[in-house]
């Protein structure tokens, strides 16, 4: 039963897919720490660690593909999970700095010994453990969307009226993240972070670690989400997406359906955030920003919704060609991923995977028509020898 | 004569008195209507006579404001909604016809089979040997074996009506609710239809609302004239088509 589950996920573009996402994950880091720095194959620790700040934006993108491409529901909240995931993570590292602070408090991060805290929150208590730090990286937001997708799925608020209402979620918490007095270092968020688990952030092994396991976490994730596509679940997922009323009248509880898909893509984007903090050094409540949801829209866009593979490539490309934009044409960069997004919205409209899938399937079909014709006329000829004799 | 009580014990489905109304306007109006196990049912009405409501109400798309609608003269299906009357056995296809246009024919059928539809069940669902049989039957009895693998978007527009018909053949239900199943059809095709239509109803109960008058002699079933939200006549083809109240209504326009 279960083995059928993973077995059906690894389909060949899959296999490749995570192969070539492994293999970056080892060779990368032993490029960073095996080679000398003058070396032409060296490779930095800062690009390394951009480099897996976009695995982990690839994560979220495939987070959000799960439940737009295939399950219909556009998210513009996705953000919020990931930041969640990600302020978790900030949690464990704010304590693990101990004594270190500017204020030198032992149990108080420094920016609760500068608002006068006297002691430690209830929610911050736990955040200490690695093992319940990292469960709440992936119950956190789950539960958020659990509460969330309960009630708007149970109303049957669809479409844009669910976009919008994400959206909001997603400003809330923004707004909340920024009082002071919730507890999480308001405006400046938590940064400053030193060890984790007992390794310094800083260094270039840790952040070796760092980079491997984003690109680990990305490839599990990655056939936990082929493995939802490919099962019967996935094609009344994609029902849903098409024909939302005849799978209800065929029986199935489309709320439910919704449910679980949108919790398991919550808790990849929290997993994705989780890993994002520790390789920028900083979780702020501007994650949490609207601009940054419909971001990720757009990266899964490019690289082709309903496809898995299609959001990670979109979520590197746009991701690497802002970095180079902003570096090569500071003054233009906003322009040219302006130009890029209409281009891709005009040319592409299924993404850039999307259409090398639908090429691929077009050559296909005329490949097999043309065989088929030939086949024809083949068996004409040989009817014809045969009469002849 | 049957006494109410008698006809309600040996109903399918049992409707009375049943009124629903959209902001003032009452699409039914103490309608009642009784469906037997086994029973062909044709319905006809013109425009807003409150077929398509009627329908609603039945599959839990639409709750009634006053009235008693059972099933199997024990449960109440104004307390369910649409994924339970379904799982009860009630099928119902769409005007427009509605199929997953993304997947293919078999994963169409696969898909509506009456399987457990809980999340874990289908996750975890691997197709057992019985249920390919059943596929492959219901694929002879709606004539498209041939093109199984094809993508449903790429039927044609009474392929599409048949393969929402193997659909609910597949849901197993006890009743059948079809609106207009050959709307847009050929003539051959619509008589194909009334073949396949009668041959469904050996097993189970069936009611048809459509317009076509030369199909539903086709099927020569009871019909029941539907018009402003209650019943103008019920009885055979003949009877209806001479009553003056349904040629008033609805045939002399």
């Amino acid at each position: 039963m279960i083995s059928g589950f993973v077995f059906r996920a690894l389909e060949g573009r899959i296999v490749a897919a995570v192969g070539i996402l492994l293999g970056i994950g080892i060779l990368v880091p032993a490029l960073n720490l095996l080679t000398p720095p003058d070396s032409a194959l060296h490779i930095p620790t800062y690009a390394m660690s951009l480099f897996g700040k976009y695995l982990c934006y690839a994560l979220l993108a495939l987070a959000l593909d799960l439940v737009w491409g295939y399950c219909g529901i556009l998210s513009l909240g996705h953000g919020a999970f990931f930041a969640l995931g990600g302020y978790a993570m900030g949690m464990y590292l704010m304590r693990q700095i101990g004594p270190r602070g500017v204020y030198g408090n032992p149990i108080l991060p420094d920016f609760m010994v500068f608002l006068n805290y006297k002691e430690l929150p209830w929610f911050w208590h736990g955040f200490d453990w690695f093992v319940f730090a990292m469960a709440m990286v992936i119950v956190v937001p789950g539960l958020l969307a659990f509460i969330f997708g309960w009630f708007a799925f149970r109303s049957r608020v669809n479409g844009v009226y669910l976009s919008i209402i994400t959206q909001a979620m997603t400003y809330a918490l923004l707004l909340a993240f920024f009082r002071n007095d919730m507890g999480f270092g308001g405006n400046n968020g938590l940064t400053d972070f030193k060890d984790i688990l007992g390794f310094s952030v800083q260094a270039d092994g840790t952040r070796a670690v760092l980079f491997f396991m984003s690109a680990l976490m990305l490839s599990l994730c990655l056939i936990l989400a082929s493995a939802i596509v490919r099962s019967k679940f996935g094609k009344v997922l994609v029902g849903v997406r098409d024909a939302e009323s005849r799978v209800r009248f065929l029986g199935f509880r489309v709320e439910n359906i919704k449910l679980f898909t949108f919790v398991v893509s919550a808790m990849m984007a929290g997993i994705a955030g989780a890993l994002f903090v520790p390789q920028v050094g900083i979780i702020n409540p501007g994650e949490f920003a609207p601009a940054n949801s419909i971001e990720v829209v757009v990266w899964t866009a490019v690289g082709g919704r309903g496809t898995l593979i299609g959001p990670i490539i979109g979520a590197i490309l746009v991701n690497g060609g802002k970095s180079f934009f902003t570096g090569a044409f500071p003054e233009i960069w906003l322009f040219a991923l302006g130009g890029l997004f209409i281009a891709v919205t005009l040319f592409l409209p299924k993404g850039i995977v999307g259409t090398i899938q639908h090429g691929f399937k077009a050559r296909k079909a005329l490949k097999a028509a043309a065989d088929a014709e030939k086949g024809r006329g083949d068996a004409a000829a040989v009817a014809q020898a045969q009469a002849a004799e | 004569m049957n006494t109410i009580s008698e006809t309600r014990q040996k109903s399918l489905l049992y409707l009375e008195n049943v009124s629903v109304s959209f902001d003032g306007f009452k699409a039914l109006n103490s309608l009642s209507f009784v469906v037997e196990p086994g029973e062909l049912r044709a319905i006809i009405g013109p425009n807003g006579a409150g077929k398509t409501t009627m329908m609603d109400i039945i599959t839990g798309k639409t709750r009634p404001d006053t009235g008693t609608v059972l099933f199997e003269d024990a449960i109440d299906l104004t307390k369910k909604d649409e994924a339970d009357i379904a799982q009860l056995g009630i099928g119902r296809k769409f005007q427009k016809p509605t199929v997953f246009e993304s997947h293919t024919v078999w994963d169409n059928l696969e898909l509506a089979l009456n399987r457990s539809r809980g999340v874990f069940a289908t996750l975890f669902y691997t197709l057992s040997p019985e249920d390919k049989a059943r596929i492959e039957e219901i694929l002879e009895t709606i004539r498209m074996t041939h093109r199984k693998n094809e993508y449903a978007a790429n039927l044609s527009h009474g392929q599409k009506q048949w393969l929402e018909i193997g659909m609910l053949l597949a849901q197993e239900p006890k009743l059948l609710l079809v609106d207009e199943p050959v709307a847009g059809m050929t003539d051959a095709e619509t008589a194909e239809t009334a073949v396949l239509l009668k041959e469904i109803a050996k097993t189970r109960s069936v009611v048809v609302v459509e317009h076509d008058m030369g199909f539903i002699r086709e099927l020569g079933v009871k019909v029941t004239c539907l018009a402003e939200g209650s019943v103008l006549a019920e009885g055979s083809i003949d009877f209806v088509s001479n009553d003056p109240k349904v040629i008033e209504n609805y045939l002399g326009r």
